[in-house]
This record gives structure tokens, sequence and C-alpha cells, in this order.
């Protein structure tokens, strides 16, 4: 067999064998939309249909007029937003300082912050759980944002990046005389913006998709983010296959409409920690 | 000295946090998993005792703790191979000179590691469902009798495998894939003046080079995967026949169910042990592979 036919073979397995991938793994998401568009009950036969016979909002309007899915959209979004926000200003203040600043046991305590990372959060949990509860944060809002104020992996992140920056730009500025703070705000800032986004979508899409801990945290109905709720509806009505998929569709369409639009810095973040030492 | 004060106000804020709310909890859930904490406690904080090790001693002698243990542990010895095995593969394809559409294909393939993992269990649930789920509709297709994928005990954890391999392999794919292409072409080029073929280049070029990055992407996976939790509680809540209660399941049932916090903590920290000492016994093996 001549080369050229045998490159062209090469490409149409390989190529193949990635569509038949890439369609087998975005199956059940469309197949999630399709349904969610289904009048209910049609999906509850055999075989299921793929596609609505006629299309409707009929699942969406109960979620929001029955379930109450509307409130905890709105739990999940603003806490979303105040995790990601109030972290980002933690940790991006802490890890340009273990990369730039000297003081004592810098290093040190550096090492134990990575070392701290093997420990499963979970282990934690119990005693956060009693610890929140004495300050009155169980069933609160709170009870979400101040543990996820900072993280290890956030304060690594920044740092990592942090270190690039020359050391004589900050050095200048302060022979210029301008402060700490300033020097911060109006260079480390801007230099790290690319950092901080990346670090932004990570915890937000983290923070949206957080189950465990909100599920022990928040027993108010009223308080339960978007995973927490659905995870409710869908022990109570397991039959209500074309309810339940519109609740996933709202649950999991903003995460995946933030990843595909910021896609870039969410895969930079993945690897940026890894491969490079 | 000045500067020293400025570097304080950037780190303690973070640290306070850290310290406060994740290191000091740690440490309290050792102290915790040597007391009798219970719903009594919870109410009156008289009511607690210093038990030693009972609750470990109690656990060693609960059949559905040994049950969660071997589940998990069935979870991460098929899942973990499975899932990097898949991660490894399309890594593989991704990075073949002949591919078009390459970040076409690296989005798709990635797409189910961002979304949440309680909406995909629900539809992986009606994707299992014996009676109108597509999957026993393909099965059929291929004359393969229904199968009751979370009804019947030694079909259930594999259909959570399932879900999880599914849901996860685009996160190592994606950092295989940076490590393949970090690969200098000239190594390859060496090989080939040296008339290696395709497979000995992969042997020799390929797998040492990309070592230290499978022992990284082992020992996050197994971790993560030591942690099922919200798989099982949304898709069989543990069952049937407890076939799908993990060591977190379990843990979270005993404390936040049933309120026994000290053997909740004592199960958290065993949980701990057991990832600490897979991740240690791998460090040992990666640095026997350095010649």
């Amino acid at each position: 067999m001549g080369r050229p036919v045998r490159r062209r073979l090469a490409a149409a397995f390989v190529n193949g064998a990635l569509l038949a991938m890439a369609a087998l793994t975005v199956f059940p998401l469309v197949w999630m939309l399709s349904v969610s568009l289904m009048s209910p009950g049609e999906a509850s036969t055999f075989p299921p249909p793929l596609l609505p016979g006629q299309a409707t909002l009929a699942n969406y309007r109960e979620l929001f007029t029955q379930a109450g899915m509307g409130r905890y959209l709105v739990n999940s979004v603003a806490l979303t937003t105040a995790v990601t926000l109030s972290s980002l200003l933690f940790n991006v203040a802490a890890g340009y300082a273990f990369a730039k600043l000297r003081f004592a046991g810098r290093d040190r305590i550096f090492k134990l912050l990575l070392g701290a990372l093997v420990i499963p959060p979970q282990v934690a949990m119990v005693p956060l759980f009693l610890l929140l509860r004495h300050l009155g944060l169980v069933n609160t809002y709170g009870g979400i944002i101040v543990p996820a104020l900072a993280s290890i992996f956030g304060i690594f992140v920044v740092r990592q990046y942090a270190l690039s920056i020359p050391d004589d730009v900050l050095e200048a500025a302060r022979i210029d005389g301008a402060s700490e703070f300033r020097i911060f705000r109006s260079i480390v800032v801007p230099v790290l913006r690319p950092i901080i986004v990346t670090l932004a979508v990570f915890t937000s899409l983290g923070a949206w998709n957080d189950f465990m801990w909100p599920l022990i945290v928040l027993n108010d109905m009223e308080l339960y983010t978007l995973p927490v709720a659905l995870a409710s509806l869908s022990r109570e009505h397991v039959q209500d296959n074309e309810l339940m998929m519109a609740g996933a569709v709202l649950t999991t369409l903003p995460v995946l409409l933030v990843f595909l639009a910021m896609q870039r810095y969410y895969i930079r973040g993945l690897t940026l920690g890894s491969v490079k030492e | 000295m000045k500067s020293a004060g400025a570097a304080w106000c950037f780190v303690a804020p973070a640290l306070v946090v850290i310290g406060l709310f994740f290191v000091g909890p740690v440490m309290a859930a050792l102290a915790l998993s040597l007391t009798d904490f219970d719903i009594y406690a919870l109410a009156d904080h008289r009511n607690l005792r210093l038990v030693g090790l009972h609750n470990y001693a109690q656990l060693l002698q609960t059949p559905l703790f040994w049950q969660a243990l071997g589940n998990t542990l069935y979870f991460v010895v098929v899942g973990v191979p499975l899932s990097i095995g898949v991660s490894f593969g399309t890594a593989l394809f991704l990075h073949s000179r002949v591919v078009r559409f390459q970040g076409a294909f690296r989005t798709a393939l990635f797409a189910p590691v961002v979304t949440t993992l309680v909406a995909v269990a629900v539809i992986w649930r009606y994707l299992f469902n014996p009676h109108y789920g597509l999957l026993n509709y393909g099965l059929g297709r291929l004359g393969i009798p229904p199968v009751d994928w979370l009804g019947d005990p030694s079909w259930a954890m594999p259909a959570i495998i399932v879900l999880a391999v599914w849901k996860n392999f685009g996160y190592n794919m994606v950092i295989f894939l940076v490590g393949l292409q970090s690969i200098p072409e000239p190594l390859y080029e060496a090989a080939r003046i040296d008339g290696a073929s395709v497979w000995r280049q992969f042997r020799h070029v390929t797998l040492p080079t990309l070592a230290p990055i499978v022992t990284m992407v082992n020992i996050l996976t197994i971790a993560g995967y030591f942690q099922l939790f919200a798989e099982p509680y949304v898709m069989t809540q543990g069952g049937p026949l407890q076939s799908t209660v993990s060591v977190l399941y379990f843990m979270y049932e005993e404390g936040f169910k049933w309120w026994n916090l000290g053997t909740a903590s004592a199960v958290a920290f065993l949980l701990f042990l057991l990832i600490f000492g897979v991740t240690a016994v791998q460090l040992r093996l990666s640095r026997w592979d350095v010649p």
C-alpha cells in the first residue's frame, strides 16, 4: 500500500473514532435538553423518543411556578457571585505576598499549606459544622461563604503566576514612594489579570456545582442552591422525567455556557500547577 | 520592616480563614473522633465524654462500614484505571497529527467535566431506567436482554462507574494532551533516525517523558475517586442492598442523619489515612521508576 493511502486511512480512522467518541460524550447533554422540552409522560414510553413530538416549555413553567426553582436559581447566583468575588480578593492578595513580599516564615508557611492540600476537605466537615453552628452561621448564606473565603489552591495558583513579576518594577515603584497597597492595586493586579480571570472561572464553577457542603449546612428550603434543590426534587419526582430534565438543564446550562465562553482561561488553570514545575 | 507589616496585611486574612475554617477543624476532627459526640452532646456539651479509640474499634466491627469501604475500593480499583485509560487513549488520538478540528473535539470531550454532578446523575438515572431507559433500548437492539441497572446490587456500582468515567475522563485527557504536546519533536526525530518503530518511539520516548504526569494524574484521580458521594446520593441512595454506600455516604448518614458526630469524624479520619497511605505508596513507587 502506498504511503498517501495509508496516511489517509489513518486520518479517517482517527477522526472517525474521535467523532464517535465526541458524539457519545455530548449525547446525554443534548438529550437532556430534548427531553426537557417534551410534554409530561412523553419520555416514559418505550422506545424512548429522541425528539419531542411538539416542543413545549411547560416543564420550565412548572419548575418556576410549582417547584420554586426561581428562588434556588437566585440563591445559586448570589452565593456563587459572593464566594467568587470575596475569595478572589483574599487569594490574590495572599498569593502575591507569598511570591513577592518578604516576611518571617514565608517559605515554611507556604510548604505547610502545600502539604495540607492532601487532606480531603470532608475531614474538616463535622467540626466545621459545629463551629459554624456556634457562630450562628448554619442555615445561612454565611455558612457557605465564610469557609470559602480563601483556598490553598487559589493562593498556590496566584503565587506561581506572580513569581514572574520582575522585582525591579516593584522596587522602582517603592523608590518613587508608592505604598505597598498602591503597588498592589496599580501594578500587581493588572499584571495578574489573566490568572485572576482563570481563578474566577474555576472558583465560580466550583461554587456553583458544590453539593455536599450546601447539603449539610443549608436546611431551609428557602436557602437551597440548585444542586441541593435538584437532588431533593429528584427524590420526590422519580417518575417525572421531563420535569427532572428541565431541572437538570437549568442547573447545568449556566456552567456549560460559562465554560464555552471562558474555555481558554479554564484550560490554562487545569495545566498551570501540573505540567510546569 | 515596614514592608513586612504590609506583607502580613496581604497574607493574614487568607491565613486566618484557612486556619480557622480548615486546619483547625481538621485537628478538631481527630479530637472529636475520640469522643462520643452525639445528639445529646449537640444539645448540651456536658454530655460529651472522651472514649479513646472506642469509635474506631466500633467501626471495625460494623458490617456496613466494611461494606462501604469495599464498595469504595471497588469504585476506585475499577473506576480509576478505566477513567485514566480512556483519558490517555483519547489524548493520544487528539494529539495525532492527522486530527482535524482538534479544538472542537477537545471542547466536546471536556464538556461533562464542568457540568453539575447532581444534574448529570439525574440524566444518567433516566438513561439507566430499566423500563424506558435508552441504554436498555440500545442493548435490546443488539439482542441483549434488559438489565435493571440501578436496581440490581451487582450492576448498580458498574452503572455509577460508567457515569463517573463519562463525567471525569476529559479532565485528565487535557492534562495528558498538554504533556504530549510538550515533548520536544527532536526526541522523536532522533529515535526515527535510529530506526525506532512507532511503537518503540511510544515506549521509549513518549511514556518515560510522561511518567511524572502519569504519577500525578494517578494520585489526584485516586484521591478524587475515594471521595465518592453525590452519585449514590442521587442515583441509588446507597442501594440496592447497600451496594453503593460509599465511605463518605456512610459518614454523611452517620454524622448528619443520626448525629453520631464522633463516629463520623472517625470515618473521615480513616478515609484520610487511606488516601494518604495510597498517595505515599505511589510516590515511593514513582521514585523507583527513575533509573
